[in-house]
């Protein structure tokens, strides 16, 4: 396609959001190109079906049972499939485990890629511009917005997801949890501990 | 040179805004409507990945400041709508459908095959005969930012790690290439590493010199020290 052409064709459409989005979705279902129920299964998809409880069953898991971590480990996007977790922004996964070494934090600065099959839609503040233009540059500033403060010893990895590997954090687990079972677990695995931006306390 | 996009390492911005998974996933209904305009739009197959990325970097640069996440979304729809010629700019103005385009209405998807479509995802790594040119562990440098072939067009390689030095820590399979990918000259798959760079590396004051930023980059955008 044509870049930079100064008439964007955008322009011609509503200023009031909503109505613009209104007036597209009755234009393209004018012409058949949309199913206006096939939106509405897209959005009741990602606001019930698929979200950080899919992710955080994956971290209950691995804490729970070596062998799946290592398979977990090695394997990850064939290991998360056999959990029913695969699929669109979610077709190569890499998992990065946290240690008392290493923090990981996941950002995409050029847009907003994201573990969609395990984490659902991207809140507001990984889309937003602070976050992706900072979290590079000071990831320890932007760890303290979120209230998390790293001894100076422990080194922080971002990764930026440049292409289409979807990255998922596995969080350290908190002591406190010995003897809990994977769905006692499940509930105490935060979404931003899955994108390197929470860790999760010792539980008391 | 570069985009608004391409904001890594901007300053400005201020504090970032947590919700610590308190905000709903749409927090305006038309925010989902928005999404699954897009998402189902794509199934149309009459575009990439590649090129729907790009469309929103097209934007101008008042638009995409002005413009909120969903508001960038469907303006560059919108726009890739009408360089793909299913949709005119009188048919925006208007709000009638005139145009027909019942040959790309059969790919319509439909509420029944969602869950499906949706769960099929789209690999974008591929096989090749090529050999990597670079081993885990070597060092190696970007080039400079900006897609080569076409001047203002798509790359993943930021501007902030442009002509960087850094090393690579994983050999991954060749990987579509966006570079050509999003400008219909095919998939151009090539061998992805990701790599490692230090901050001292990349910054004038790093927070902390040691600290590293993984960037997944295409063979193209290295080079051999």
């Amino acid at each position: 396609m044509p870049h930079d052409s100064h008439d964007h064709p955008h322009h011609l459409l509503p200023s009031d959001p909503a109505l613009r989005v209104k007036a597209l979705e009755t234009l393209l279902t004018q012409k058949g190109l949309i199913d206006p129920a096939a939106l509405d299964e897209i959005i009741d998809t990602y606001e019930t079906k698929i979200g950080p409880q899919n992710g955080a069953l994956v971290v209950a898991k691995a804490w729970s049972d070596p062998e799946f971590k290592a398979q977990l480990l090695e394997h990850p996007t064939e290991t998360v499939a056999g959990l029913g977790f695969y699929g669109r922004q979610g077709e190569h996964i890499q998992i990065l485990e946290n240690s008392d070494h290493h923090h990981n934090m996941v950002v995409c600065t050029l847009c907003s890629c994201y573990p969609w099959p395990l984490l659902g839609i991207p809140p507001t503040w990984y889309k937003s511009d602070a976050y992706r233009a900072r979290a590079v540059r000071e990831p320890r500033q932007v760890l303290a917005e979120f209230g998390v403060k790293l001894p100076s010893e422990t080194k922080v990895k971002v990764w930026d997801s440049t292409a289409e590997l979807r990255y998922l954090v596995l969080p350290q687990r908190p002591s406190g949890t010995e003897g809990w079972s994977e769905s006692e677990l499940a509930k105490i695995v935060t979404r931003d501990s899955m994108i390197g931006t929470g860790i999760i306390g010792a539980v008391s | 040179m570069s985009r608004l996009h391409d904001m890594g390492g901007r300053f400005g911005d201020g504090p970032v805004a947590p919700d610590f998974g308190q905000e709903p996933v749409f927090k305006e209904e038309w925010h989902g409507r928005a999404l699954a305009l897009t998402v189902a739009s794509g199934f149309l197959r009459q575009w990439n990945l590649d090129e729907g990325r790009h469309a929103r970097e097209c934007l101008a640069p008042m638009d995409y400041t002005a413009f909120s996440y969903y508001e960038k979304w469907l303006a560059g729809l919108t726009d890739i709508l009408v360089a793909k010629g299913l949709v005119t700019p009188e048919e925006l103005s208007t709000g009638q459908a005139a145009l027909d385009v019942s040959d790309v209405a059969q790919h319509k998807l439909t509420q029944e095959s969602v869950a499906e479509s949706l769960a099929r995802g789209g690999p974008s790594e591929r096989q090749t005969d090529e050999t990597p040119e670079f081993a885990l562990g070597e060092q190696v440098k970007t080039i400079p930012a900006g897609n080569r072939s076409v001047a203002g067009g798509h790359t993943r390689l930021p501007s902030y790690a442009a002509s960087c030095s850094g090393r690579i820590v994983t050999v991954h399979p060749p990987h579509v290439f966006p570079d050509a990918n999003a400008h219909g000259y095919g998939e151009a798959a090539e061998t992805l590493y990701t790599v490692a760079f230090k901050a001292g590396d990349l910054w004038q004051h790093p927070e902390n010199p040691t600290d590293e930023v993984m960037l997944d980059l295409w063979q193209s955008y290295l080079e051999t020290p």
